[in-house]
C-alpha cells in the first residue's frame, strides 16, 4: 500500500535504510521497480539526499527510515528541511502498535520528538487511513509553503490489509494556503514601486520554491522596472548573476553594494525572503528609510522580524503575475528617475568588495572558486556546499545562472549537507555535473556516503577547500576571542585522496594556483566520484563581513580588514551577540 | 580578554522590548485529533511565548471540533506572531483573538468565566465564616461533613481568586480550576 501510494504521488527514487520495524515495506519494494530505493550509509545522509533531490527537481524528496535510532538520526535533515522550506516526505517504520509505550526494542515516540521539527505529522493506527494519510503527506509537504512531514508506520498496520484509496485534492477542511494575493495591496504595492527614487529588490528562496515560472517573472519584473536586485543566500540563481541589475548577494558576508542598497533604498521589494538575522544585521539600523513591500506565502513570516508597509500575502509566482501585468498597465519605467541611484550603485560597486590578494604560490580559495566557475558554467553544473567559510565563498564567486541549480542548508546551517544533498542531485540528474564545494571539516561529518555514490555509480564531485582549520570558526574566534583558536584546528586530517580511493572512487590533490586548471579539468573527466583536496591558504577569512551587532553601512571590507581593523571591529556588547 | 568576564547573551541580535505586554484570550478551534493540544503547547515552549491559561475540550462531536481557550500575554507584536503561528498548524481551523474581537465590537473584554473546587477543612467560627462568605460569593456546597466543605464557584478570574484569598485563612486544603472559558458578546459567531 506505501509502494502504491508512492507511485500515486509520481515518486521515482526514495532514500532510505532498511531496519526491523520497516522490513514488511523493503519486502515490497524488493518486489517491484517503478520506485527505486538509493541505500544510503547513514539517515542524515538519506534526509539530505532526498532535500538535495527536492531542491533540484522542485518535487517531494522521499526518505525512508527504520523505528528508533533511524527516525532520531533523520531529525536534523527534518528540521533543516523546515527553515529551508524544502518538500520532505519522511516515512517511518515503528514497532506494533501493541507494543507502543512499552520501551520495547527500537522504540522512540518518533511524531513527539519530530513535531516540532516538520510541519506536520501523523501515526498511522489503522491501516484503512494510511492510503490518504499518505497523499495528505504528499499534498501538505509540497503546497503552500513547503516543508518535511513523518508518517510514522507501526509494523502491524504495515502488515495488515486494507482499502486502498487514490489521491485526492486537499481532504482536510482546516489546511488552504492563501495562493492569490490581494489585488489592493499589490495595487499600492506597484504605486509604491512607481514612485520610488531609490529602489531595490530583495528575493529570497521563496522564488525558487514557487517553481521556474517565478524567476521567470522575477526576471521580467526587475527588466520592467529597472530596479537592481539583491538576493539571500537561498534565493541565488533566480536572477542571473550575469544579469545587468544583479548586486550580488546581501547579508553578513553580502556584497559591499548589496548592503549599501538595500541600508540606503527608498523602496524597498521583498520577494520570498524573511528577513533572517544574516541579512538584516543590528534590526534598528536595518534600511532606516525604506518603505517595505514583503510578499510572502506564510503570513508569520510577516512582521516577524521587519514590520513591513505593504504585505502581501500570497504564493511569489502568483502576485509577480499580478504585479507585472498591473506594472504594464499603469506604470513606466522612468530611467532619468532612477539614473542617480544607479550611479551610486555603480560607486559602491566600484569599491570591488570581494577583491583578494591573488597569490602564484598558494591557492586563494576564492580563485579556487572562479577556477571551478569558469571551468564548469558552460555545462549542466549543480552546486551544493557544506557550511562555512566555503560556503561564503562559493555563493559570492561563483555565479549562479539559473534556478534550483545551488543547493545548500542556509537556515540550519548544518555541517555535512553537501555531499548527500549532490547525491541525491545526481540521482535526479544523472548526466548533469553535480559539485558539492566543501570544507575540510564539513565533509568528514557525512563522508561515508561516499560509499553510497560509488554503488549507485554517481559522479558527484567534493570540491574541497582544505586548509585544515574550521574556516568559519576560527575566523569567529580571531574577531571575538582574542585570537585563541580553541579546537578549530583538525591535527589529524585524512589523506584524501588515499580515503576516495579506498572508497573506489577518484582522488585529486592540488596545492598550486598553476596546477589547479588542469586538476579541474580531470575531477570533471573523470565518471567516478572524486575527493578533490585542493589545498588552500590556511589563514584566509572571508570577507566583506557586517560585524555582529553592526549595520549593512558598517561593513568590514577585505582591504580595510588589517588586523587592527579586525580586532576593534567588534565592541564588547557585540562580541554577545554573533 | 577573559571570555567569561564578557557579557554573556544570546547569540544573536536582540532588541530592548519597548512595548508593552498585554493579556489576551485567543479562542483556537482545531481538528479532534491525536497530538493537536501538544503542536499547540509545543509552539508555546518552543517559542517561548506565555500561556497564562489553557482549556481544551470537544465542542462539536460529529465534526470531531475542539475548541482551545488560551490567554496569553504578550506584545501587540508577539501576539500577532502567537496568532500567525498557532494558523500556520495544520489541524487548526481558526484562531481568533477574543480579546481584539471584543474591542472591535466595542465592549471592554470577551466574557471569560472559570470554574473552580474548592476544599475548606475547619471547625467553630471558621467554618460558619467560610460558609457565610461562600454564599455573598454565590458558591455552591458539593460535598460536606463535620469537618470540611466542597464549594463550586464560577466567575470571573478576579472573582475566583478573591474567593480563595479569602478561603486561605479558613482552612484552604485544595484547589482545582478549569481555566478560562471564554466568547464574545453578541449574536456573531467566531
Amino acid at each position: 500500500m506505501v509502494v502504491q501510494a508512492l507511485r500515486d504521488n509520481g515518486v521515482a527514487h526514495i532514500f532510505g535504510y532498511p531496519g526491523g520495524a520497516v522490513l514488511p515495506i523493503y519486502d515490497e519494494l524488493f518486489q517491484q521497480e517503478d520506485v527505486q530505493h538509493i541505500l544510503v550509509r547513514h539517515e542524515q545522509g538519506a534526509g539530505h539526499a532526498a532535500e538535495g533531490y527536492a531542491r533540484s527537481t522542485g518535487k517531494a524528496g522521499v526518505m525512508l527510515v527504520t523505528s528508533g535510532p533511524g527516525a532520531t538520526n533523520a531529525v536534523t535533515p527534518l528540521q533543516d528541511a523546515l527553515m529551508d522550506s524544502i518538500p520532505l516526505v519522511c516515512i517511518t517504520g515503528q514497532v506494533p502498535t501493541s507494543l507502543i509505550g512499552s520501551d520495547a526494542f527500537q522504540e522512540c515516540d518518533t511524531v513527539g520528538i519530530t513535531r516540532p521539527c516538520t510541519k506536520h505529522n501523523w501515526l498511522v493506527k489503522d491501516v484503512n487511513e494510511l492510503a490518504a494519510i499518505l497523499h495528505e503527506a504528499f499534498h501538505v509537504a509540497t503546497t503552500g509553503r513547503p516543508g518535511p512531514v513523518v508518517v510514522d508506520i507501526p509494523k502491524d498496520v504495515q502488515f495488515a490489509k486494507g482499502i486502498y484509496t487514490p489521491p485526492q485534492t486537499a481532504p482536510r477542511t482546516s489546511y488552504h494556503p492563501k495562493i492569490q494575493g490581494d489585488m489592493e495591496s499589490i495595487k499600492a504595492a506597484v504605486e509604491l514601486m512607481a514612485n520610488a527614487k531609490r529602489p531595490v529588490i530583495y528575493s529570497g528562496g521563496g522564488v525558487i520554491n514557487s517553481g521556474a515560472e517565478a524567476s521567470h517573472l522575477l526576471r521580467e519584473l526587475v527588466d520592467l522596472t529597472g530596479f537592481p536586485i539583491t538576493s539571500t543566500l537561498m534565493g541565488l540563481g533566480a536572477y542571473p548573476a550575469s544579469g545587468p541589475a544583479w548586486l550580488g548577494m546581501l547579508g553578513m558576508h553580502g556584497t559591499y553594494e548589496a548592503n549599501m542598497t538595500m541600508h540606503d533604498c527608498d523602496v524597498m521589494l521583498c520577494i520570498g525572503a524573511r528577513f533572517d538575522d544574516r541579512i538584516t544585521g543590528r534590526l534598528n539600523a536595518f534600511s532606516p528609510n525604506s518603505k517595505k513591500i514583503h510578499i510572502d506565502i506564510d503570513p508569520s513570516s510577516i512582521n516577524k522580524n521587519v514590520p513591513a508597509d505593504v504585505p502581501i500575502i500570497g504564493d511569489v509566482g502568483r502576485v509577480m503575475e499580478d504585479m507585472v501585468r498591473l506594472w504594464r498597465a499603469t506604470a513606466r519605467t522612468d530611467k532619468a528617475r532612477l539614473a542617480p541611484w544607479w550611479e551610486q550603485i555603480e560607486k559602491w560597486r566600484a569599491r570591488d568588495s570581494l577583491a583578494y590578494r591573488p597569490n602564484d604560490e598558494i591557492i586563494m580559495p576564492q580563485y579556487a572558486i572562479q577556477r571551478l566557475y569558469e571551468l564548469t558554467k558552460h555545462r549542466d553544473t549543480y552546486i551544493t556546499t557544506e557550511v562555512g567559510q566555503h560556503q561564503m565563498w562559493a555563493a559570492q564567486h561563483y555565479g549562479f545562472e539559473k534556478p534550483n541549480h545551488w543547493m545548500t542548508s542556509g537556515g540550519l546551517g548544518t555541517m555535512g549537507y553537501g555531499l548527500p544533498a549532490a547525491l541525491g542531485v545526481q540521482i535526479a540528474h544523472p548526466d548533469a555535473l553535480v559539485i558539492d564545494i566543501a570544507g575540510d571539516a564539513s565533509v568528514q561529518m557525512t563522508i561515508q556516503e561516499m560509499s553510497c555514490a560509488v554503488q549507485y555509480e554517481a559522479p558527484i564531485k567534493i570540491f574541497i577547500l582544505n586548509n585544515q582549520y574550521m574556516g568559519m570558526v576560527r575566523q569567529w574566534q580571531q574577531l571575538l576571542h582574542g585570537n585563541r583558536l580553541s579546537h578549530s584546528y583538525t591535527e589529524a586530517m585524512p589523506d584524501f585522496v588515499k580515503l576516495a580511493e579506498a572508497y573506489g572512487g577518484h582522488g585529486i590533490r592540488c596545492e598550486k594556483p598553476g596546477d589547479l586548471d588542469d586538476a579541474i579539468q580531470e575531477m570533471i573527466d573523470v565518471r567516478k566520484p572524486v575527493i578533490f583536496d585542493c589545498r588552500v591558504a590556511n589563514l584566509a577569512n572571508c570577507f566583506p563581513m557586517i560585524p555582529s551587532g553592526k549595520a549593512h553601512n558598517e561593513m568590514l571590507l577585505p582591504d580595510e580588514a588589517t588586523d587592527e581593523a579586525v580586532a576593534n571591529a567588534i565592541d564588547a556588547k557585540g562580541r554577545a551577540l554573533v | 580578554m577573559n571570555a567569561h568576564l564578557q557579557p554573556t547573551g544570546s547569540a544573536y541580535f536582540i532588541a530592548k522590548e519597548t512595548e508593552k505586554p498585554e493579556a489576551h484570550t485567543l479562542s483556537v478551534l482545531v481538528d479532534n485529533e491525536p497530538g493537536v493540544l501538544a503542536r499547540v503547547i509545543g509552539l508555546f515552549s518552543g517559542r517561548g511565548y506565555n500561556i497564562d491559561s489553557l482549556t481544551v475540550s470537544e465542542t462539536e462531536h460529529e465534526k470531531h471540533l475542539s475548541r482551545i481557550t488560551i490567554v496569553t500575554r504578550g506584545t501587540p507584536h508577539v501576539l500577532q506572531q502567537i496568532k500567525h503561528q498557532l494558523e500556520r498548524i495544520v489541524p487548526v481551523h481558526r484562531v481568533n483573538d477574543l480579546t481584539v474581537r471584543a474591542a472591535e465590537l466595542g465592549h471592554d473584554r470577551p466574557l471569560e468565566r472559570e470554574l473552580a473546587l474548592v476544599k475548606v477543612a475547619g471547625t467553630g467560627e471558621d467554618r460558619v465564616e467560610a460558609l457565610r462568605l461562600a454564599d455573598a460569593f454565590r458558591a455552591s456546597v458539593i460535598d460536606a461533613n463535620t469537618e470540611h466543605f466542597i464549594f463550586e464557584i464560577t466567575g470571573r478570574v478576579s472573582k475566583i481568586e478573591q474567593f480563595i484569598a479569602i478561603m486561605k485563612p479558613l482552612g484552604l486544603i485544595e484547589v482545582c480550576r478549569t481555566g478560562v472559558a471564554a466568547m464574545n458578546r453578541g449574536p456573531q459567531g467566531m
